[in-house]
C-alpha cells in the first residue's frame, strides 16, 4: 500500500467542558475524494482546523507523505500544499474578484497577470469567472468559486472543503462536482465535509464518520445506503416523518400582488408576490439564500407592513396589521435567526417564551405579567420537545443552536396556530433533532394548519411539502404539487441558471 | 497570555459583586493617588467615606446625603429606563433646568395667593417642563431619525441660556433690587417645598425618588412595558419580532426621563436652592447618568449608587476644606468609580483565562 496523502493518528482536542476530538485517526489517500460526516458539533471543523493549523491539537500526529506535520499556522499548512474554502466567505464586497484573491496572496502578481492566471484556472476548471467583476454583484456560487480559485492559485496537495453545497442551487452543486472530479483526476486529495449524505454518495470514494469527537466508523459511500450513513451518523435509528394522507381545507392564507421594498440595505424587495395556502396543506418555499426569504417572513409576521388587501386571512385583510394583532388572528411565525430574532440571547426561556407566547397563552393581565404561567408554558415547551436545558431560567444564548430552534419552533407550534411560517426550520439542527421538528409541522399541518416552510434544504422540502414555490430574487414562481417535481425542474424554479450566463468569458 | 472567554450565562455571583470590588478598587487606586499628592491616604479615603456618616458633624452631613442623592436618584430611574431600551438621552441636565422655570414660573405667576392647589401645579407644571423639552428629541428622531445624543445634548445649552434669561427678565425678583435671580419660593409658603421632619433633609423630591425607585421596579419586573424595554435593548429585532412599536417606545423612555428630570428640578428649585438663578443647575443631569450605570440600570442598584454618589461629593467637600485636597483630585477619584465598575462589569460576562498561546 502506498504512502496516504495525509494521515491523521490519534488527534485529541479539548475545550472547557467538552472534547471536540477524541482520539481521531484516519488517512486521506493522494487523489481522493475523502468525506467528513457528521452532524452539528461532532468535532468536523475542530478537526480541520488542525489539518489548516488553526488549533493546536492536545495529542496525537499527523503525516504529510510519511513527514511530521504539525502547522503552527495557517500559512505553515499552505506552503505545505493545504488549502481550505470556509463555508463564511471572507470576501469584500467592494473590491473585484482578482483585488480579493490579490489580498490572501502572499507575494501577490502584478494585477494583469493575475487577472490572466484566474481566467486560465477558471477555464481549465470549469469555474466561469470574470475576475473585473465586483463581489458585491456576486451570487453565493460564484463567490465561492472565488474562494476555490484563490486555493486552486496556490496548486494544492489537499482541498479542504467545509459545507461548500449549502448555499449552491443543485446547478451550481452540478459544476461544483465537475470541478472536483477534475482536481481528483489530476491527482489532488479532497477533504469533503458534509451532513448531506446523497451528494456524498455521488462523490465521495471515502467516508470518515465522527460521532460527538469520535471516529465511529469508515465506509465508502457509493456501496453505503444513505440511511445507513445517517444512522451512524446519528447513533440510533432514525425516523423518516410521517405524512398522512390529508385533505385540504379552505384557503386560510393568501398573499396577492404584494410588493415591498426590502427594509434593510442590502436585502432584496418582493416583486409581485402571489400564493395561497389551504388548511392543511404545507407549501415549501426554497430558493438560495437572499433571494427575499427574510422579507417574506417579515411580510406575514407583521414586521413589514403593507397594503392591508395583499395578505388575506380567512378573507380577512391583515396586511397593515403588526405582529401582536396577527398571533391574537392565529398567525404565527419562527423567523430563521434565532439569536436576535426570534429570541432574546441574555434572556431567560422564560422571558423568552413571553416574547411571542404572551397575546394567545394569556400570560398577561392589563399588561402585568404572570410570570408562574409564563414559566409553566416555557416548561411545557421543554418538555413537549425535549429541549435540553437544566431550566427555563436558562439564557437563550446558553442553548445549542438545534435545542433553541426547537424551543423557538415548539413556541410557536404549541400555541395553536392557524398559520404557521417558519424560516429553515430546521438550519444547524442535527438529524435526530430536525426529523422532530419536521414531524412536529407535519402534525400540525393534519390538525388543520396552514404551513409555509421556507428553508434552502431541498430535501426538507420534498419530505413535508404539499406544494412547492421558489424564490428568486425577490419573485415568487407559481406553486406546484410536490409530487412528481424533478430536481431539474425545482432547480430551474429557483433560477438554477442563475450566473451561469457569465460562463466562458 | 491571558484571553477573555466569553460565558455561556451572565455571572450572577459577578452581576453583584463588581459594585463592591469596584468602589474597593477606588479606594486603593484613588489612596494611591492621595499618597501621591502627599496627603495620608487612609485619612483621604476615611474622610470621604466616614465623616459624613459618621463623623462629628454628621448631624449636618446626613441630610445633605438625602438633598444630594434625591435629584440623581430621581433623574437616575428615567434615564434607566431609556438605556436599558437603547435609547440614549444625555440631556437630563436641561429636562432638569426646564422642570425648575416651569415650576417655579407656575408658583410665581400665583403670588401672593395662599392656596393648597399651587404647589400641586407647580409638581404637573415642572414634570410637564422637563417633558417638553425631552419630546424635542423624541419628536425628531421618531420624526427624522436624528440622533437622539446630539440633540438632547445640544438642549441643555439652549436650556441654559434660557435659564439665563429668565433669571435676568421673566421671572426676575422685582424686590430684587436689581440682582439677578427670582423671588425665594422657600418664604412662598404655598410654594415651598419644605422638609417634611424639619432637619432630616426629607422633603417631597425625596419622596418622589423612592416613589421612582418603585414604579421602575415593578415596571420593569412585573409589566409588559418594562419587558418590551428590556427586550429592545437587548436584541430590537427580536423586540420587533414581539410586536414592539419602536416610535412609541422611544417616544414613552424620553417623555418619561424629561418629566422625572423636571420633577428632579422643580422640588430643586421650590426646596433646598429656593431660587432660579443663572448658577441653578450644578451637573446633577449629568451626574445622574453616572450613577445610572453604577446602579447597573437597576433601580435598587440606582439607589444605592445615588447615595454613594452624593457620598462622594460630600465626601469630597469635606476632604478638600479639612485636608486641602484639590477639587481635581476629587473628580478624578469619582471617575475612577466609573471607570473600574466599568472595567470589572466584564467579567459578568466574560471570565478571565490564562491560556497557552494558540495561534488564533
Amino acid at each position: 500500500m502506498t504512502t496516504p496523502l495525509l494521515s491523521l493518528q490519534g488527534l485529541t482536542k479539548a475545550y472547557p467542558g467538552v472534547v471536540a476530538n477524541d482520539q481521531v485517526s484516519f488517512d486521506i489517500g493522494e487523489g481522493e475524494v475523502h468525506a467528513l460526516l457528521g452532524e452539528n458539533g461532532a468535532g468536523k471543523s475542530t478537526l480541520v482546523k488542525m489539518i489548516y493549523g488553526l488549533v493546536k491539537p492536545d495529542s496525537g500526529t499527523m503525516l504529510l507523505r510519511g513527514q511530521p506535520f504539525a502547522p503552527p499556522e495557517p500559512r505553515a499548512a499552505r506552503a505545505d500544499g493545504i488549502a481550505m474554502v470556509f463555508q463564511h466567505f471572507s470576501l469584500f464586497d467592494a473590491l473585484n474578484v482578482a483585488e480579493n484573491i490579490a489580498l490572501g496572496m502572499e507575494n501577490p502578481p502584478a494585477m494583469g497577470d493575475l487577472a490572466a492566471r484566474i481566467r486560465e484556472v477558471s477555464e481549465t476548471y470549469g469555474l466561469p469567472l470574470d475576475p473585473y467583476r465586483t463581489v458585491g454583484d456576486l451570487s453565493a456560487g460564484e463567490r465561492q468559486r472565488v474562494e476555490i480559485i484563490r486555493c486552486l492559485l496556490q496548486d494544492p496537495k489537499l482541498l479542504i472543503m467545509d459545507e461548500p453545497t449549502s448555499v449552491l442551487t443543485p446547478q451550481e452543486v452540478d459544476i461544483l462536482f465537475e470541478t472536483l472530479n477534475k482536481l481528483r483526476s489530476e491527482g489532488t486529495s479532497i477533504l469533503y465535509i458534509s451532513h448531506k449524505l446523497e451528494e456524498i454518495r455521488t462523490l465521495c470514494d471515502h467516508a470518515t464518520i465522527l460521532r460527538l469527537g469520535k471516529n465511529v466508523g469508515e465506509c465508502v459511500p457509493s456501496e453505503t445506503s444513505a440511511r445507513d450513513m445517517a444512522e451512524m451518523m446519528v447513533g440510533s435509528t432514525l425516523q423518516t416523518p410521517e405524512r398522512s394522507g390529508r385533505e385540504f381545507g379552505e384557503v386560510a392564507l393568501d398573499v396577492s400582488g404584494l410588493s415591498v421594498p426590502s427594509p434593510s440595505e442590502f436585502g432584496t424587495a418582493l416583486k409581485n408576490v402571489h400564493l395561497t395556502v389551504r388548511k392543511g396543506e404545507v407549501l415549501g418555499v426554497g430558493g438560495v439564500a437572499g433571494n427575499g426569504q427574510d422579507e417574506l417572513l417579515g411580510v406575514l409576521s407583521g414586521e413589514i407592513i403593507t397594503a392591508p388587501d395583499a395578505i388575506k386571512f380567512n378573507g380577512q385583510p391583515i396586511g397593515k396589521l403588526g405582529p401582536t394583532a396577527r398571533r391574537k388572528l392565529g398567525v404565527l411565525t419562527a423567523p430563521e435567526e434565532r439569536l436576535g430574532h426570534a429570541a432574546a440571547p441574555d434572556m431567560s426561556l422564560t422571558e423568552n417564551a413571553l416574547l411571542t407566547g404572551s397575546v394567545r397563552e394569556g400570560l398577561e393581565n392589563n399588561g402585568f405579567l404572570k410570570w408562574a404561567e409564563t414559566k409553566s408554558f416555557a416548561e411545557k415547551i421543554i418538555s413537549a420537545f425535549d429541549v435540553r436545558t437544566p431550566g427555563p431560567e436558562n439564557a437563550a444564548r446558553s442553548l445549542s443552536g438545534g435545542n433553541l430552534q426547537k424551543f423557538v419552533i415548539g413556541r410557536e407550534v404549541l400555541q395553536n396556530p392557524d398559520v404557521l411560517v417558519v424560516n429553515q426550520p430546521t438550519w444547524g439542527v442535527d438529524a435526530a433533532a430536525a426529523a422532530s421538528i419536521r414531524q412536529a409541522i407535519l402534525d400540525l399541518a393534519a390538525k388543520g394548519t396552514a404551513v409555509i416552510c421556507i428553508s434552502q434544504d431541498l430535501d426538507e422540502l420534498m419530505e413535508i411539502s404539499d406544494s412547492f414555490a421558489a424564490l428568486n430574487e425577490g419573485r415568487l414562481s407559481a406553486p406546484r404539487t410536490t409530487t412528481g417535481l424533478t430536481v431539474d425542474e425545482i432547480g430551474l424554479m429557483m433560477g438554477g441558471a442563475h450566473g451561469m450566463e457569465v460562463a466562458h468569458v | 497570555m491571558i484571553v477573555l472567554e466569553k460565558r455561556p450565562q451572565p455571572s450572577k455571583a459577578w452581576s453583584y459583586a463588581t459594585p463592591l470590588v469596584a468602589v474597593l478598587a477606588t479606594m486603593i487606586f484613588g489612596g494611591i493617588l492621595f499618597a501621591i499628592l502627599g496627603k495620608n491616604p487612609i485619612q483621604a479615603i476615611g474622610t470621604i467615606f466616614w465623616e459624613p456618616l459618621f463623623g462629628e458633624f454628621a448631624f449636618y452631613y446626613r441630610p445633605q446625603l438625602l438633598v444630594k442623592g434625591a435629584p440623581l436618584v430621581l433623574i437616575a430611574i428615567g434615564l434607566s429606563l431609556g438605556f436599558r431600551a437603547g435609547i440614549w438621552n444625555i440631556g437630563a441636565e436641561g429636562q432638569y433646568i426646564m422642570g425648575a422655570i416651569f415650576g417655579a414660573g407656575a408658583g410665581l405667576a400665583f403670588y401672593p395667593l395662599d392656596a393648597w392647589y399651587v404647589f400641586p401645579i407647580m409638581v404637573i407644571a415642572g414634570a410637564f417642563g422637563g417633558w417638553i423639552w425631552a419630546m424635542i428629541p423624541a419628536f425628531l428622531k421618531v420624526r427624522f431619525g436624528t440622533n437622539e445624543i446630539l440633540v438632547s445634548l445640544m438642549l441643555v445649552y439652549v436650556a441654559e441660556q434660557f435659564l439665563a434669561s429668565v433669571s435676568l427678565g421673566l421671572l426676575k425678583n422685582p424686590e430684587g433690587h436689581g440682582f439677578p435671580g427670582s423671588r425665594n419660593l422657600q418664604s412662598y409658603e404655598s410654594a415651598h417645598n419644605a422638609e417634611l421632619i424639619a432637619g432630616s433633609g426629607m422633603h417631597l423630591g425625596v419622596v418622589a425618588a423612592f416613589v421612582a425607585v418603585i414604579f421602575a421596579y415593578v415596571l420593569l419586573n412585573r409589566h409588559m412595558l418594562g419587558f418590551h424595554i428590556r427586550l429592545t435593548g437587548e436584541a430590537p429585532r427580536a423586540a420587533k419580532f414581539a410586536g414592539v412599536n419602536p416610535a412609541r417606545l422611544i417616544l414613552f423612555c424620553l417623555g418619561l426621563a424629561g418629566a422625572l428630570a423636571g420633577l428632579a428640578g422643580m422640588f430643586e428649585v421650590s426646596g433646598p436652592a429656593g431660587v432660579v438663578s443663572i448658577d441653578f443647575n450644578v451637573g446633577y443631569g449629568f451626574t445622574a447618568i453616572i450613577v445610572a450605570f453604577l446602579g447597573r440600570l437597576h433601580p435598587l442598584g440606582i439607589l444605592l449608587a445615588g447615595g454613594l454618589m452624593a457620598l462622594t461629593y460630600i465626601g469630597g467637600e469635606i476632604a478638600q476644606s479639612q485636608l486641602g485636597l484639590p477639587a481635581a483630585a476629587i473628580q478624578v477619584f469619582q471617575g475612577m468609580l466609573l471607570f473600574f465598575l466599568l472595567a470589572f462589569d466584564l467579567l459578568t460576562n466574560y471570565r478571565i483565562r490564562a491560556a497557552r498561546s494558540e495561534v488564533a
